[in-house]
């Protein structure tokens, strides 16, 4: 039995902040580069929902049988994230569900998870998608490094695109950065410390540890993906493995996305196999806590999956935060002035009879008269026909942004104007919604658009999830 | 066949309170301040009322207003001493639905004299404007929406489906807020008694592209009153009297932000409730028949559309009239003599009664400021309305001199 990965796909969110940005509020010398900075309305969850739903492309979201979500910045302390990703991807009732936490190498444990499930034949398909949001102290080292993002993979017995070809792990309780329950911010132990016993040491380690068990040299290896503490230690251990940096090693994307955290990784890995060629060999690690590191085998099933948006396309569709205030209310970093007006409104119960169509976003299909219709309905808005309806999956359903409106009234939104939106979606249905990712500038009427699985606000200690829609990003 | 309801219910008195940010006022000041206002106009006097109605939307909408919300919140102030009072509550459209229950109970000849009352008190909610609309409540659908937000998705789209550049759209609307402005001025109990210009308007700060803070309302307090009794006991109170003509009402299944078919540049509940009011009143040809219109613009692009809507012009073609003045006072088919919502202001509740009492004192030839009274005006019609493009409750009353 030998499974392998059977499809990719990535997410990076549209917005990016420039370390020049950044420098100007906090002076000091303007570094390079830029990184991904999720929406006011994304967390690691939305981004893990939106790296699935790019990876699983056309492949029956019935046939998917577990889904491990790892993230270092669960929404939820108690109450599980994959669960309610699998409900917004619309997975089967019967899928396994686990979350990985606390571990920025949590992405390739999931992947050992996955594989396992899939070889052992307690599943045929897998999912393993990784998110982080973490949020750096304002004017440190980190909040230069670390940016938003989200991989995801699914495993399976047929049609391996990348064959996993062995692996080796360390576990370590070696404790470089960490986050206790009351920190909002990372930390981290003095950095000659971190990266000469942690980073370096470890992955080295690791790495030798697996060219050993399967005598195998860096030569074999058409290219090098492993974690990133930052561009000159990335540098620094891709010469002390042997690999040459110029040619073999994956570019940490770093000065792109930044470091996301446990997706960080697995990124990187899609990105290499973006580029890769049937037959290339690829050197996989992940680094926290230890080090998971993989001989990788792509195949010619690879030429399925270039049309994932992936790194590449996701990189090409951006739009720069124009100062750092913004880049504060979307990671909510200041105390604001209280807004004076409704009080948040959160329902359980609400949500949960809403469930089908708020978060797997199914409308209605009339049996009598044919029309979609969304948000379900007991008595068909067309045609009075009652309860005679099947469900229909609208999420991937590209539309018409049949009319919309700027409100810079509502304080519903940390980033005024709340975009109303009155879509139409291709083979049918009218789904009313708010825009999300978008330059007010330059929306018009009948313009396309695409949904996006959102969190729209916070109430009673409850995110409120939906469907949103956005300009199509590639 | 239902019997028809023209003429049957007279309005002998009626009373407004002072529009504006009512700081001074609760909303039993304001209740006061209207019906006192009415028992004079009447010439009666609170022993004589046999029972109330009053209509606030305090219910649905809590944290917005101040008003009470049971019938206490007029017998409280008046001391109706134990009279009946049924509070109605239709949104926006409350204070035509309020008369308009209040008038089928005279109909039945169940009382002999009714007050009816439309109150709200907005300004004690500590925020500017009205916040987000919290019908339906929902966690996330409609979440935060407002109501500014909801008509600008009508003006989008109206924009786009006539061909007029957002330019254009939006200064075709900016004219019927300074017309609203300049009949507003000259009212004494409006709110916003200011003209206003095309550079003011056009410059101002956007509320909810493409309407900015001129396409709005303003956020009022007031209450208006009538009293009502039936047709044939109205000489007893006075020889101006005003007849109910007709009264419709449609309440929309709320499916526009469903249904595909709905295009944002109509409003289908105007159709249909007008449609019931002009059927009872025999009116056919609304333009050339009614003197006045008092429509429900909480909203510049509300008002354009509620016109077309109201069959007072052919639908794509509100622009042509705006240009040409025909909704002047000078105008074919003069609209919102009174300052409007936009002007006088919208205490909600009371909005619909409030219209009803511009028609109702420019029939009489009694219009405040001789400069806005209409040349023997004989009926002119009222449209209230509630909700959003798409979902609205809209109420419409036609008040006409006897015959």
């Amino acid at each position: 039995m030998s499974g392998g990965i059977v499809a990719y796909g990535a997410y990076i969110p549209l917005y990016r902040l420039s370390l020049e940005t950044i420098a100007h509020v906090w002076g000091g010398s303007v570094g390079r580069g830029e990184k991904a900075v999720a929406n006011c309305d994304e967390d690691s969850l939305t981004m893990a929902t939106e790296a699935i739903i790019d990876c699983l492309g056309s492949v029956d979201r019935e046939s998917v049988d577990g889904l491990c979500f790892a993230t270092t910045t669960p929404v939820y302390r108690e109450k599980q994230n994959s669960s309610i990703i699998a409900k917004a991807v619309d997975l089967r009732r019967d899928v396994i569900t686990l979350d990985i936490a606390n571990s920025l190498r949590g992405g390739t444990s999931a992947l050992k998870v996955a594989i396992d499930a899939v070889n052992s034949g307690s599943a045929k398909k897998f999912l393993v998608a990784a998110a982080d949001c973490r949020v750096p102290a304002p004017d440190s080292t980190f909040e230069l490094l670390f940016g938003d993002g989200a991989a995801a993979f699914l495993l399976g017995d047929s049609d391996v695109a990348v064959e996993i070809e062995g692996s080796h792990t360390i576990s370590s309780e070696f404790m470089d950065i960490w986050r206790t329950e009351e920190d909002a911010h990372v930390q981290s132990w003095e950095e000659r410390f971190v990266v000469s016993q942690g980073y370096l040491e470890h992955l080295e380690e690791a790495v030798s540890g697996l060219f050993t068990k399967y005598n195998i040299t860096p030569k074999d290896f058409t290219k090098a993906v492993f974690s990133a503490y930052d561009l000159r230690r990335h540098g620094e251990i891709a010469r002390k493995l042997g690999f040459n940096p110029t040619t073999q090693v994956q570019d940490p994307l770093l000065t792109t996305v930044g470091n996301t955290g446990t997706a960080s990784a697995l990124m990187m890995l899609i990105a290499a196999l973006e580029e890769s060629k049937p037959g290339d060999r690829i050197l996989f690690a992940s680094y926290g806590d230890g080090v998971d590191a993989f001989i990788l085998r792509v195949t010619d099933q690879i030429e399925k999956l270039r049309d994932r948006r992936g790194i590449k396309k996701h990189l090409a569709s951006k739009m720069m935060l124009p100062n750092y205030g913004k880049y504060l209310h979307f990671r909510d970093l200041m105390n604001w002035e209280v807004k004076r007006q409704w009080p948040e409104f959160a329902s359980l119960s609400m949500s949960w009879r809403d469930r089908n169509w708020a978060i797997s976003c199914r409308g209605q299909k009339c049996k009598q008269c044919g029309t979609i219709q969304i948000p379900m309905q007991r008595v068909c808005t067309w045609c009075q026909a009652k309860d005679e309806f099947e469900e229909v999956r609208l999420s991937s359903k590209k539309g018409t942004l049949f009319t919309y409106s700027l409100d810079h009234l509502t304080v519903i939104t940390p980033d005024p104007p709340n975009v109303i939106a009155v879509v139409d979606l291709e083979g049918g249905g009218r789904f009313y919604t708010t825009v999300t990712d978008r330059d007010p500038e330059k929306l018009a009427p009948d313009m396309p658009v695409e949904l996006t699985f959102r969190r729209i606000h916070d109430a009673l200690g409850i995110h409120n999830y939906f469907w949103r829609c956005r300009p199509i990003r590639v | 066949m239902a019997e028809s309801f023209k003429d049957k219910v007279a309005i002998v008195g009626m009373g407004c309170s002072r529009f504006g940010e009512r700081w001074d006022a609760s909303s039993s000041d304001l209740v006061v301040e209207a019906s006192y206002d009415a028992f004079e106009d009447a010439g009666v006097e609170i022993k004589d009322i046999d029972a109330g109605w009053i209509g606030t939307i305090a219910g649905a909408s809590r944290s917005m207003t101040s008003s009470p919300i049971t019938g206490i919140g007029l017998s409280g102030p008046l001391k109706l001493h134990y009279k009946p009072v049924t509070r109605v509550e239709n949104g926006c459209a409350t204070g035509t639905d309020t008369l308009r229950n209040a008038a089928f109970a005279v109909a039945a000849k169940v009382y002999d004299l009714v007050l009816v009352v439309g109150v709200e008190k907005l300004k004690d909610a500590g925020f500017g404007g009205l916040g987000a609309v919290p019908i339906p409540l929902n966690p996330v659908y409609e979440i935060g929406f407002t109501a500014p937000g909801q008509y600008a998705l009508a003006a989008t789209r109206y924009f786009r489906r006539y061909g007029l550049t957002p330019e254009e759209g939006k200064r075709t609307i900016a004219k019927i807020s300074i017309k609203s402005h300049h009949n507003g001025a000259r009212n004494p109990r409006a709110h916003l008694r200011k003209e206003i210009t095309m550079e003011q308007v056009m410059n101002a700060p956007i509320v909810c592209w493409p309407l900015g803070l001129f396409d709005c309302c303003g956020v009022t307090d007031g209450a208006a009153a009538a009293i009502i009794c039936p047709a044939e006991n109205a000489r007893r109170y006075r020889d101006d009297y005003v007849l109910i003509k007709g009264l419709g009402l449609s309440i929309g299944p709320g499916q526009g932000n469903i249904r595909t078919d709905y295009d944002y540049t109509h409003w289908e509940e105007t159709e249909w409730a007008s449609r019931e009011a002009y059927a009872m009143a025999g009116i056919k040809n609304p333009r050339k028949e009614l003197d006045q219109v008092e429509v429900h613009d909480c909203f510049s692009i509300s008002e354009l559309i509620a016109v077309e809507s109201l069959g007072l012009c052919e639908k794509g073609h509100a622009k042509e009239d705006i240009d040409a003045g025909v909704w002047e006072q000078e105008g074919e088919i003069p609209v919102n003599l009174s300052g409007g919502l936009k002007s006088f202001g919208h205490p909600i509740g009371a909005s619909g009664c409030r219209e009803a009492y511009e028609v109702y004192k420019q029939l009489q030839g009694k219009a405040e400021d001789s400069s806005r009274q209409l040349k023997n005006p004989r009926i002119g019609l009222v449209h209230n309305q509630a909700g959003l493009p798409g979902k609205f409750m809209c109420a419409v009353g036609i008040y006409g001199l006897p015959e």
